[in-house]
């Protein structure tokens, strides 16, 4: 069943075309990888699916939002669409436990208890019940970002979007990341990740696609990594791994 | 020296002081609730508040507050609404404060990070929400600082209200010096009581400050 469908979208930051004509579906349950060099439109194309930038042309839906249609009311689309972004972006005066509930509360009107029971369950999720009480600051930046994905996930979304989510952790940060987004693909979420980490997406991913000049380039399963059909991909992989 | 320097005139003055107090309280409160307003209506998408507030703001910073003054005392009264000194001035500081803390306020509110607008906005909360919730808490830290610096500014200002007959500090040193003709002893009491006025304050700022720096370096050390 397909949850996410891009239809030839085009997008252009003034003269310059970040997205030309980009294709693709992803079915409920997939863990679907975006790679691709910097600038290849990979991290627009996943802001788009958010409705974080407005296409030009072309379609996108995405759990059965009309993202594409210009009087879509972005709330509702973001009830059901998480998204984690490189710099964790965690509110800085909260609690991790406050991050976490403030969402739940205010956008779903969740009761205290409920949101409660939903922090403690998210938290313990991403292996940090015991930082509940917490500030982003007193935490690492691989904490910060379990407590983005928990604050995510506490929305029950449909889908995860993940932007280049390890790109500001050292290699030990990341793997407690990974760790945690391997297990949220085992659990069945819909995710969806633009990320540099190739073997990751290469054991973890059920498709890979990978953007070159604002174009879906080439796009298969876990095999790719082995035998690219197209020489951009060889040559990417060959200076990415 | 026979008529001198007494403990009436202290009193006087204290008395003065007092009054300054009371109108540099009005002066903040009023104008920091039509500020907040102003500083809403300069950030808002709607184009229409946005420009009405940069001519509001325009318009106050490019006008003297004793002028204000002059207007709202003595220019309201020729159109038959004559306020007692005390509103009069309290009023025109109003003005006069919310125009410039508005502004301060603005700042504060832009230098919250966009990625926090944005990350609001993905967990569905609403323009209001993300305001009350994520933005304002955050700009309300940054703010603190060059808000109780700008208190100085409205305690030395009220001075001004003066002009229009109400008796704060700076007019009871006037009258004071104008019964015993002391005006070096008198002015320097005057310039002493607000200096105890505004020290206080603009050491709390300046710590203040120093306590954001200290907290930000450790937030950016942290990434």
């Amino acid at each position: 069943m397909t949850i996410i469908q891009l239809e030839n979208v085009h997008k252009s930051f003034g003269a310059l075309k970040v997205l030309d004509g980009v294709s693709f579906s992803v079915n409920k349950g997939e863990v679907f990888a975006i790679i691709g060099r910097s600038g290849s439109g990979k991290s627009t194309a996943l802001r788009c699916i958010d409705r974080l930038e407005r296409i030009d042309q072309g379609k996108i839906q995405v759990a059965g939002h009309e993202v594409s249609d210009p009087n879509l009311d972005p709330r509702q689309l973001r009830r059901d669409v998480g998204i984690v972004f490189q710099s964790y972006n965690l509110f800085p005066h909260l609690t991790v436990a406050e991050n976490i509930a403030l969402a739940p509360r205010h956008s779903k009107g969740k009761t205290r208890a409920e949101a409660r029971d939903l922090t403690d369950r998210v938290l313990a999720q991403v292996g940090l019940s015991d930082k509940a009480n917490n500030y982003p600051e007193q935490l690492s930046g691989g904490q910060q970002q379990r407590v983005a994905i928990a604050r995510s996930l506490a929305m029950e979304p449909q889908v995860m979007l993940f932007d280049e989510v390890t790109s500001a952790l050292d290699p030990q940060l990341t793997a407690e990341v990974l760790k945690v987004m391997a297990d949220l693909a085992a659990g069945g979420m819909t995710m969806v990740l633009v990320t540099h980490e190739m073997a990751f997406a290469r054991n973890v991913a059920t498709t890979t696609l990978f953007m070159h000049h604002g174009r879906v380039w080439e796009q298969g399963g876990p095999e790719m990594f082995d035998r690219p059909q197209t020489a951009e991909l060889h040559q990417f992989l060959g200076f990415g791994l | 020296m026979s008529f001198g320097f007494n403990s009436n005139h202290l009193m006087f003055l204290l008395q003065g002081a007092g009054w300054t107090l009371v109108l540099s309280l009005m002066a903040f409160v009023g104008g920091g609730l039509v500020g907040f307003l102003v500083a809403l209506c300069r950030v808002s998408p709607n184009r229409t508040l946005r420009y009405f507030s940069i001519a509001y703001v325009q318009l106050i910073q490019g006008t003297p507050l004793l002028i204000l003054m002059f207007l709202t005392y003595f220019g309201l009264s020729i159109l038959g609404l004559t306020l007692p000194a005390i509103v009069a001035a309290g009023l025109s500081m109003t003005v006069y404060v919310s125009a410039y803390i508005g502004e301060i306020w603005r700042g504060c509110i832009q230098a919250v990070p966009r990625t926090q607008w944005e990350a609001a906005e993905c967990l569905a909360l609403s323009r209001v929400q993300r305001m009350r919730l994520v933005v304002l808490p955050q700009a309300l830290r940054i703010a603190t600082p060059p808000t109780v610096g700008f208190m100085v500014q409205i305690v030395k200002n009220t001075s001004l209200a003066s002009v229009v007959g109400f008796v704060e500090l700076a007019r009871a040193g006037q009258v004071v010096n104008n019964s015993i003709f002391e005006p070096l002893i008198v002015y320097m009491l005057t310039a002493g009581l607000y200096f105890l006025l505004c020290f206080p304050l603009s050491w709390w700022s300046r710590q203040l400050e120093h306590r954001l720096l200290v907290t930000q370096r450790i937030e950016v050390s942290a990434i």
